[in-house]
């Protein structure tokens, strides 16, 4: 055990590297934003694996609840009926929607503004603060690290659907890609706004307790664990002011039957408004992460 | 002969928080390559000063410049060049020490080899453990392994010894002064002030947000403070005390006039430690009668 490290022939201050191994690659200059934001990626995602508790109550969690649903209500039959009058869709197919929406909400929303807070809590974010990385870098990294594990998250959702709950799903390729442009906009809002929420919480020990009866009780309003044609048209409306309804509507619109859309709030699947209410809550989240991102607070 | 420009340079700071004054009117300069000391009790300024030298905290009057820049608008390519280890950690750290620094390391223009710096701190046999398994010491062995990873030409040392056992202690001196061999500059708060006279060119004490002295190791405290101290006990039993620069002389009257040894014969040469305490208890005791400065304690 040497306490020692090579001294630059000369015992200048060093300036280049040297003593090259595996891990001392040469490099003269800082690396870039975008980069390093790439690397950051590889690290959050280590990192939220080995975190018992996001593993279970981000990524685990809309497949136990689909568990939970299925279990609880096949017994009451289809829900539903076909256009020719007959049974309707199982409860899974129902419900699935739903999870996907709540998956994107828990990968994006409660993951980030608990982890963050927890970040800024423990003292990562100072440390962080002290070292060449940018802001930029950093953001770059924990929205990588959102989109990766909320994609395989809705992989993986889908997998179990087909081949465990024995779920049909859309073959046409224009739900697909409605599919597409809802889940990344969905997730990626949803990424801002966790940024968002994360100065909310006092300290990283509180996070969990301040970000989780928001997020579960916008899933009961917005028709992820009740169904939403069922809610009271007041509850309906509130639901509208924020993203979950429209990106379970949008959901909805992918992966219910066509005739379903007649039990939506106004009839119809209304994408366009899924699109514009998502985008508006885009520039919220974004805004809101610019103006309450802090390495640390100054002078508190 | 030019002289250099000053890694650090500090004039005239100050830092209050509201109606609190943390730090009041210090200066001072740190030149490359040099190792300076901050000393102080508990709550008199030393991590506000840090962390305004680190860019971490705003100051409300006075010059700071750190490596040429005005820290409080420190780019990241001024980052790159500074090297921080904060007083505490409690990072919950799910990573690896050898996933932790490998990424630091991917920060910086030309970090360090990453198992070199692990061999430095002592960490070989915990490469592999996460950093939350890790005892408090080991824990802040990481934290100083952060600090130097990107090769810094200045490092801010916040009490970084705290929660060592001696062996570690021992080892981080070895680990600083090859630093210093490197031309690091390097500004140390610390409590223990061994630790300061081992590894410090100079040191500046600060005592209730003011730097009260400021010098090298030797000069602290002034010449006076330096005077070896001849203790013993008279015929009477009463212990007495003579500060002399003659100490060898002292002795040899003493023998003579007690006609053999003098029972419990000291001689003592005051040691940092002591010309530190001399110098925070006169502080205090000269603000505790100022009036002005009264109703401060109170």
């Amino acid at each position: 055990m040497s306490a020692t490290l090579n001294t630059q022939p000369g015992g200048q201050p060093a300036k280049a590297p040297q003593g090259k191994t595996r891990t001392d690659r040469v490099r003269t200059a800082r690396r870039g934003v975008l980069p390093l934001g790439l690397a950051r990626i590889g690290f959050e995602i280590r990192l939220y694996f080995r975190s018992t508790d996001t593993v279970f109550f981000t990524f685990l969690f809309p497949f136990i609840m689909l568990g939970i649903f299925t279990a609880a209500f096949s017994a009451q039959g289809n829900i539903g009926t076909n256009p020719d009058g007959s049974g309707g869709i199982s409860v899974g197919a129902y419900y699935l929607p739903g999870m996907l929406a709540a998956g994107m909400l828990l990968s994006g929303l409660q993951n980030l503004a608990i982890d963050i807070a927890g970040e800024k809590g423990d003292g990562t974010l100072k440390r962080l603060g002290g070292t060449p990385l940018s802001p930029l870098s950093y953001f770059i990294g924990k929205i990588g690290q959102v989109l990766v594990t909320g994609i395989l998250q809705a992989v993986l959702l889908l997998l179990v659907a087909r081949f465990a709950f024995d779920i049909a799903l859309p073959t046409e390729p224009e739900k697909w890609l409605t599919f597409t442009w809802v889940f990344l906009l969905g997730v990626i809002t949803c990424a801002f706004l966790g940024i968002a929420l994360s100065a909310l919480p006092r300290s990283g020990r509180s996070a969990s307790a301040v970000v989780i009866p928001i997020v579960l009780v916008l899933q009961f309003i917005s028709g992820v664990y009740l169904q939403f044609n069922a809610l009271p048209e007041w509850m309906q409306n509130v639901a509208g002011l924020f993203p979950l309804k429209w990106m379970a509507q949008g959901m909805r619109a992918v992966f219910l039957p066509e005739n379903f859309a007649a039990q939506e709030q106004n009839g119809a699947w209304e994408l366009d408004l899924v699109l514009l209410a998502l985008l508006i809550w885009l520039v919220v989240g974004l805004v809101g992460s610019r103006l309450t991102f802090r390495w640390i607070r100054k002078d508190a | 002969m030019t002289t250099p420009t000053p890694a650090v340079r500090v004039t005239r700071l100050s830092k209050s928080y509201g109606d609190v004054d943390a730090v009041t009117d210090i200066s001072f300069d740190i030149q490359p390559g040099e190792t300076f000391a901050l000393l102080g009790p508990n709550g008199a300024g030393k991590s506000s000063t840090i962390e305004i030298l680190e860019g971490y905290r705003d100051r409300s009057e006075g010059d700071v410049s750190v490596l040429g820049e005005d820290p409080q608008h420190g780019g990241l390519d001024w980052k790159a060049r500074i090297g921080i280890v904060l007083q505490s950690s409690g990072e919950s750290g799910n990573a690896t020490v050898t996933e932790q620094l490998r990424h630091f390391a991917s920060l910086y223009p030309h970090p360090r080899s990453v198992d070199e710096v692990i061999a430095a701190v002592g960490l070989e046999s915990k490469a592999k453990t996460r950093i939350h398994k890790l005892s408090g010491g080991q824990q802040r062995r990481v934290d100083v392994a952060l600090g130097i990873i990107g090769r810094p030409e200045l490092l801010f040392l916040d009490e970084p010894t705290t929660g060592f056992d001696p062996e570690a202690r021992h080892q981080f001196w070895d680990l600083i002064r090859s630093l210093k061999a490197e031309g690091t500059t390097i500004l140390l708060t610390t409590h223990n002030l061994d630790e300061a006279a081992e590894l410090s060119d100079r040191a500046g004490i600060i005592v209730g947000g003011r730097l009260i002295d400021i010098g090298t190791i030797g000069e602290l405290g002034g010449p006076t403070a330096r005077i070896p101290l001849v203790r013993w006990r008279d015929g009477t039993g009463a212990v007495r005390e003579q500060r002399t620069d003659t100490p060898a002389r002292v002795v040899a009257e003493l023998a003579a006039a007690a006609g053999g040894e003098p029972a419990d014969l000291q001689v003592l040469r005051p040691s940092l430690e002591d010309i530190y305490l001399g110098l925070v208890r006169r502080h205090a005791a000269e603000t505790a009668t100022s009036p002005e400065n009264a109703e401060v304690l109170a």
